[in-house]
């Protein structure tokens, strides 16, 4: 089998004593997604935050492209091709949404200014691509809906040829419309060959987008199985109980 | 889908003449409340408001808080405060005071009056400042110490080390080539006031024009050509009107005399010779120009904003908020070391009170300007506009002649009143 885009081993971290990520070891193959599962506080978001390099681990090592890696922010996550797309969207309100595309990494005149047209330019061009309703350019992004930000956040992750993306529950807030359109972006964006983690508490949704689900509870990896392996209850079970059906049989 | 063709065909909505010259509201609410008090005032002092000699002095007396103003704003955008800027004014005035009058002629042995004292005693002065600055965006920014409390110590601190250092005495006189930077001392002259009328004119024009160009460039609507002649010929009648107005303050008589006699030369009789822009003025206007392109067109300025709008996002974006913490703190500092050589040399000395009640009047003009508490918005004119309606009220109300408690109770009740208003007005716009 191909090395996968990315292998966290034996990942914890702990706050204050209490062990969030607990020993967890998952990985990421090109052009899958791969789903993340648990309840509130299971310690998905935390595992993927180290990912991204908004938290540090405590023990444990990540491997991008079978070479180790240390990531101590998120630039430095961004300079290897990891993109997320956070819960809360990470969206300044206060600015309008090329801004929020560009945000720290605008694009800079010869003059060493900020060339707001080109920005504003190249997301009139994503934004086509990606949700061709997109009018608002001129208006900061609390002006927008749900899915409007949520495609901005998207656009975000794209633009920048991510290879490997981190989706925070990026259906959480949106319309059935919208989710459609969030749904048919990850086939989309699977079949170019991206690696994308899709963390979520909808079962559901993790049956229609995902290969592989990993399931979280309390801080440890119940287990990972092949979604075609699976059913509904099989994960519910392993979200609700920390059964893995793999053992069990 | 055309993408190019598509907004221009969403935005046919027919719109008001008056809409489509796409002014700020409230940019216009704050000119209109300045321009109601000027006449108000001047109504009430028979016309002696709005003479040119009382433009002149308003324009110099504001410089030196619309300066500190001017940082105020990126401050209070990042979700911080600074208590501390008249006292760091009056650390960074007594430090210039003692340079060039005792410690660079005695210490160093520069005579007084040396050409190079004033400049050292600026370059160090606003060295000092930029320094006490970042070391309390330091405290804020990576001791997370919140700035309400670090700026409060450095109230206390820096109005004492001020004290300290000149053991409270007032010192002077200051240097004759410093005095030039604090206002009627030191003016450009009719002749290159119209200069620099017509260079600034010509450049707000070149603006309008190359951000015009830039729109249709990449196919974006544009106002109508009718709009942008009317902002552009609004901006250079009024770039124009207040030069004119400027020059119109003529030299007294017997001042003017004196100069002559200084320089060993007879008056031609009858000889009239206008003020023109004053050097502290001039500098206030480049701070704002510099800070405007700063805030619109520098990374530095869109990280401001963005941390000020959303923290979390701007660090997750990559940002290095602490950091910037600390460049916004310096850039205050050096922002009050500058308006503490325009304060001191304007009163010709340094005294132990300079600045005192600086930092409310500061925050109060940047507030009043439009700057939101609660981070994320506010701009550089509209804190210079809340520092100017803050004077012409000040200096309006001793002209008519009201009581001193009364002057302090009206500031501070305008103050209130004009955050109840920005409150409304955000609210109706529906902008957070």
């Amino acid at each position: 089998m191909a090395t996968p885009l990315v292998e966290m081993k034996d990942i914890s971290i702990s706050f204050g004593g209490i062990k969030a990520v607990d020993h967890v070891s998952v990985d990421l193959y090109p052009g899958e997604v791969v789903g993340l599962l648990g309840h509130n506080g299971a310690g998905k978001s935390t595992l993927i935050k180290i990912l991204s390099g908004a938290y540090k681990a405590d023990a444990g090592e990540i491997r991008v492209n079978g070479e180790k890696v240390e990531i101590h922010n998120p630039r430095e996550a961004r300079d290897l091709n990891i993109e997320t797309i956070y819960q809360t969207l990470a969206l300044a309100d206060n600015l309008d949404a090329a801004s929020n595309l560009f945000l720290g990494r605008e694009l800079i005149t010869p003059m060493g200014l900020i060339d707001d047209a080109a920005m504003e330019a190249e997301c009139r061009k994503i934004m086509g691509r990606l949700n061709p309703n997109f009018r608002k350019f001129a208006e900061p992004v609390s002006a927008l809906s749900g899915g409007q930000r949520q495609s901005v956040a998207i656009a975000r992750a794209v633009y920048f040829n991510a290879k490997i993306l981190i989706m925070d529950e990026p259906t959480a807030a949106l319309g059935p419309h919208e989710t459609q359109m969030v749904s048919d972006l990850i086939q989309k964006l699977k079949a170019e060959g991206i690696g994308i983690f899709l963390i979520d508490h909808d079962v559901h949704a993790v049956m229609e987008l995902c290969d592989r689900a990993s399931v979280m509870k309390n801080g440890e990896l119940v287990g990972t199985v092949n979604i075609d392996e699976v059913t509904d209850d099989d994960l519910l079970s392993m979200i609700i109980l920390g059964k893995n059906p793999a053992a069990a049989a | 889908m055309a993408d190019t063709t598509s907004p221009t065909a969403a935005t046919v909505v027919t719109k008001s003449k008056f809409q489509e010259l796409e002014l700020d509201l409230r940019l216009l609410g704050m000119i209109g409340a300045l321009v109601l008090l000027c006449i108000g005032f001047n109504l009430m002092t028979d016309g002696r408001f709005l003479t040119p000699r009382n433009i002149f002095n308003l324009s110099i007396q504001t410089v030196s808080v619309a300066i500190m103003a001017c940082g105020m704003v990126f401050i209070i955008v990042t979700r911080h405060i600074d208590l501390s800027v008249g006292a760091l004014l009056a650390t960074c005035s007594a430090i210039m005071a003692m340079l060039q009058t005792q410690w660079l002629p005695q210490t160093l042995g520069l005579g007084l009056g040396n050409p190079m004292i004033w400049v050292i005693a600026i370059v160090l002065g606003l060295v000092a400042g930029t320094a006490i600055g970042a070391f309390q965006g330091w405290l804020v920014g990576y001791l997370t110490i919140p700035a309400f409390i670090v700026t409060l110590g450095g109230f206390l601190v820096w109005r004492n080390v001020a004290w300290y250092l000149t053991d409270g005495q007032t010192i002077g006189p200051l240097d004759a080539n410093f005095l030039k930077l604090g206002g009627i001392n030191g003016t450009l002259g009719t002749t290159w006031s119209w200069v620099l009328g017509a260079v600034a004119a010509a450049a707000a024009v070149w603006a309008l024009v190359n951000a015009r160009r830039a729109k249709v460039n990449y196919g974006f609507p544009t106002k109508p050509v009718w709009a942008e002649a009317v902002m552009a010929t609004i901006s250079v009648g009024a770039i124009l009107g207040f030069i004119a107005t400027l020059n119109a303050y003529t030299i007294p008589e017997r001042r003017l005399e004196r100069m002559f006699e200084a320089r060993g030369e007879i008056m031609p009789e009858g000889l009239i010779v206008g003020y023109g822009v004053p050097i502290s003025v001039l500098l206030l206007l480049a701070v704002a120009l510099v800070l405007t392109v700063v805030a619109r067109k520098t990374r530095f300025g869109r990280y401001i904003f963005a941390t000020g709008g959303n923290p979390d996002a701007a660090e997750l974006s990559g940002i290095n908020t602490r950091w910037l913490t600390v460049k916004v703190f310096a850039l205050m500092g050096f922002l009050c070391a500058l308006s503490a050589v325009v304060a001191s040399a304007r009163l010709a000395n340094h005294s132990n009170d300079i600045g005192t009640l600086d930092e409310l009047r500061v925050i109060a003009a940047a507030v009043i300007g439009g700057t939101a508490l609660a981070g994320g918005s506010g701009t550089i004119y509209g804190a210079i506009l809340g520092a100017l309606i803050m004077q012409a009220l000040q200096s309006g109300m001793a002209m008519v002649g009201v009581d001193a408690p009364f002057q302090n109770i009206v500031v501070g009740s305008v103050l209130v009143l004009a955050v109840l208003l920005d409150i409304v007005y955000r609210k109706r716009v529906g902008v957070k």
